[in-house]
């Protein structure tokens, strides 16, 4: 292949891993940006939105669109909500104590993953794209799907943008950001925004892979890469910084494209952990975060 | 009985205790009348990513199971086993030969498929001085890279299998071959030997693409493909193998693409006809057993499906979407049966014979087509302590694998590269 239609193939791969860290990897800086929890479990989240995007469309017969579009609204659904009961019961529980939350989450990954184990089972399993639609361009043919996991990754993104800037609960999420006394003592239910918080986070993380599971497949394992991803995503970035994320999605995802391609995936994984070194060394605040 | 003479007993006391003592002292003979059973462990990939093949793995060793109790067991004992998952990672698989070994008991391990697993475990099995038999196709066996008590009866391996189709490969398909493989050892079997075979074919191996077996996405390493490709040899293992060949499908689309041969690795559990495999049309596998009944099967084919619970087209008779792992779970039905024949060549009684049972083994040679062997006669070579058989060419005929040719076991033979035999237990 040469170079014109090689470079086109590894950027279009590259944008569909942008789009879909970029998904995962705001939930995790939303969480860590608002109630300064480093949440281990958030692969978990997106694992078990896989899961249970499965279930749904095996559930669900006719159209696979009509599986597909329940499960999008589905998954995100019952994750949010078993992060909120999560957050009421264990994280509240601690105080939202940094050491002790990153321990909690810890115990939490493994318990949705064993969970998962046990009543999924240790397959991989298919599910339906919405629609089946190759194009074929002169050099090679690629999923029209993926295509429509950006456009959707894109839209979802900006929807949680304007969700953070132009709404109320974004006023008052930004509020608790800044600092959670003051936002307490104006009247905002803080217990309620963490709570609110940790379910819009994780519920992200199951919409982004719910996006990529009919292009991968569910399985009880898939939580590990992309929380490793998000969390590199996020240091770069700078945790809470949704532009930063945006941003650091977008450099990790098109070099991951670019140098798989033209060099080897690991390379491009040991040049992305390079960056975050070098991120923690010269910038620790990372691209766009606030000085600590 | 110590403490009753102590005491000045009565005599009531003293019959008492001799009734008790006599009853104690026949009880182990009772039960050996009876037969206390043989305990196989089995070293299982029920989680990780070979669970698809561990599935499969534990029903078609519990069919063969059942069989053997019902023709009598081993040496007139009945048979067990226990299964331990290996989470299909090599620490977990030799701490899995340990427990089998110390805490259960048993007489001989054996099990897995992934070559790293097996390649991590031996090695205890060989300090622990216990058989262990595999089921794992890699050359690790028959190299001489591990021990006396690994032993391969049930499945040929890589090596064989290569040297008997890559000529087939070379004259019907095509001499310029790009290989696409899983980066372990199982994958670098493949890389070498085919690349060797396709040499002395007057063929040539342009371009070698190694995997992670663990990568979800593949469309990035294809361009990797040198477009004078004239056949795309690819085997692929894991959890994410139908992604593997959906994103291959979608890579080459409705455009030119090379002649493509695949191990049925790449497919196993999952169905041919699924979605977006249209492509794989006319394309060739390489089979160890052929997942559609093909016409001219044995005459042990069907009872053999049965036992084991597959249909005709290769699925579970109770979920049509459960595709089997066909073409490699027979070696576990095949090692329980040699297992079953060592034993009773060596006379086994227990532990202290389990280098007895490993001579028996060695000593084994022609083992001829029947029940015992449902994918075909077999011959195992006491030396290198791996067994040779006949493999299959399939190609994808209406969504089917239709088996097109059928090597012999000469084509399979290679000059041996260690002799266990002279090595010490």
């Amino acid at each position: 292949m040469s170079f014109g239609p090689f470079l086109l193939l590894a950027l279009m791969e590259g944008m569909v891993t942008a789009a879909v860290l970029a998904l995962s990897a705001a939930g995790l800086s939303l969480v860590f940006g608002v109630m300064r929890v480093v949440n281990v479990a958030h692969g978990e989240f997106y694992m078990l939105g896989a899961v249970i995007a499965w279930f749904v469309t095996t559930m669900i017969p006719g159209s696979p669109a009509v599986a597909f579009v329940a499960a999008l609204v589905i998954a995100p659904l019952l994750v949010g909500a078993l992060a909120a009961a999560a957050d009421g019961l264990i994280l509240k529980r601690l105080n939202y104590d940094p050491e002790a939350t990153i321990v909690a989450t810890i115990g939490l990954l493994y318990m949705i993953q064993q969970a998962v184990l046990s009543l999924y089972g240790p397959n991989a399993n298919p599910v339906a794209a919405p629609f089946e639609w190759r194009i074929q361009l002169p050099w090679f043919g690629y999923s029209g799907y993926k295509l429509f996991v950006v456009a959707a990754a894109a839209t979802l993104l900006l929807a949680v943008w304007a969700l953070m800037t132009r709404t109320k609960a974004g006023l008052v999420m930004r509020a608790t950001q800044i600092d959670r006394t003051t936002a307490r003592a104006f009247g905002i239910n803080v217990d309620r925004v963490y709570m609110g918080t940790f379910a819009l986070g994780a519920g992200l993380a199951a919409l982004a892979a719910v996006l990529i599971v009919p292009i991968q497949q569910a399985h009880y394992l898939m939580g590990g890469d992309p929380l490793l991803l998000s969390f590199i995503v996020v240091i770069i970035g700078g945790l809470g910084s949704l532009r930063g994320t945006l941003l650091a999605a977008l450099i990790i995802g098109l070099s991951d494209g670019v140098i798989s391609m033209f060099f080897s995936p690991t390379l491009a994984k040991i040049l992305a952990t390079l960056l975050v070194a070098m991120v923690l060394v010269f910038r620790p605040q990372g691209l766009f975060g606030a000085r600590a | 009985m110590k403490t009753a003479k102590t005491f000045q007993p009565s005599r009531r006391l003293i019959l008492k205790a001799g009734a008790a003592g006599m009853l104690a002292s026949a009880m182990p003979s009772f039960v050996g009348a009876q037969g206390a059973p043989i305990r196989i462990g089995f070293q299982l990939h029920r989680t990780g990513i070979g669970a698809s093949y561990g599935r499969w793995y534990e029903r078609t060793a519990q069919a063969a199971l059942k069989l053997i109790n019902e023709g009598g067991g081993i040496n007139g004992r009945p048979v067990e086993i226990l299964f331990e998952d290996d989470a299909t990672d090599p620490k977990r698989g030799s701490e899995v030969v340990e427990k089998l070994t110390v805490q259960a008991g048993c007489d001989v391990v054996m099990g897995t498929l992934f070559s790293h697993v097996v390649i991590g475990s031996a090695p205890r099995a060989g300090e622990l001085k216990v058989p262990y038999l595999v089921c794992s196709e890699g050359y690790h066996v028959a190299s001489g890279m591990l021990n006396r008590w690994t032993m391969q009866p049930g499945i040929t391996d890589v090596r064989s299998q290569i040297s008997a189709m890559a000529p087939w490969v070379g004259a019907n398909l095509g001499k310029k071959v790009t290989m696409i493989f899983p980066d372990f050892a199982f994958g670098h079997d493949h890389r070498d030997f085919f690349t060797k075979a396709m040499a002395a074919q007057g063929g040539e191996v342009i371009a070698q693409i190694a995997i992670p077996p663990t990568e979800t996405s593949f469309t990035r390493y294809f361009p990797q493909i040198p477009a004078d490709t004239e056949v795309l040899y690819h085997v692929m293992v894991g959890p994410a193998v139908l992604t593997f060949v959906k994103e291959l499908g979608e890579f080459y689309g409705s455009g030119a693409k090379p002649q493509i041969f695949g191990f049925i690795d790449s497919l196993e559990a999952v169905d041919t006809a699924t979605p977006g495999l249209e492509f794989l049309e006319g394309t060739h596998f390489w089979e160890g057993h052929n997942r559609v009944t093909p016409a001219d099967a044995g005459e042990h084919e069907a009872a053999y499906r049965a036992a084991v619970g597959v249909d005709d087209m290769g699925a579970s008779v109770s979920d049509a979407k459960d595709v089997s792992t066909y073409s490699h779970m027979f070696s576990t039905w095949e090692t329980l049966f040699a297992i079953k024949a060592g034993m009773e060549a060596a006379g086994y009684t227990g532990p202290a014979d389990r280098q007895k049972f490993v001579e028996a083994m060695e000593a084994m040679a022609d083992l001829p087509y029947g029940m015992e062997r449902p994918q075909g006669a077999k011959r195992f070579n006491g030396k290198t302590h791996q067994v040779f058989g006949t493999q299959n060419i399939s190609q994808v005929q209406g969504g089917k694998l239709i088996r097109v040719h059928q090597t012999s076991m000469e084509d399979g033979a290679y000059e041996d590269a260690v002799d266990y035999t002279a090595m010490a237990f």
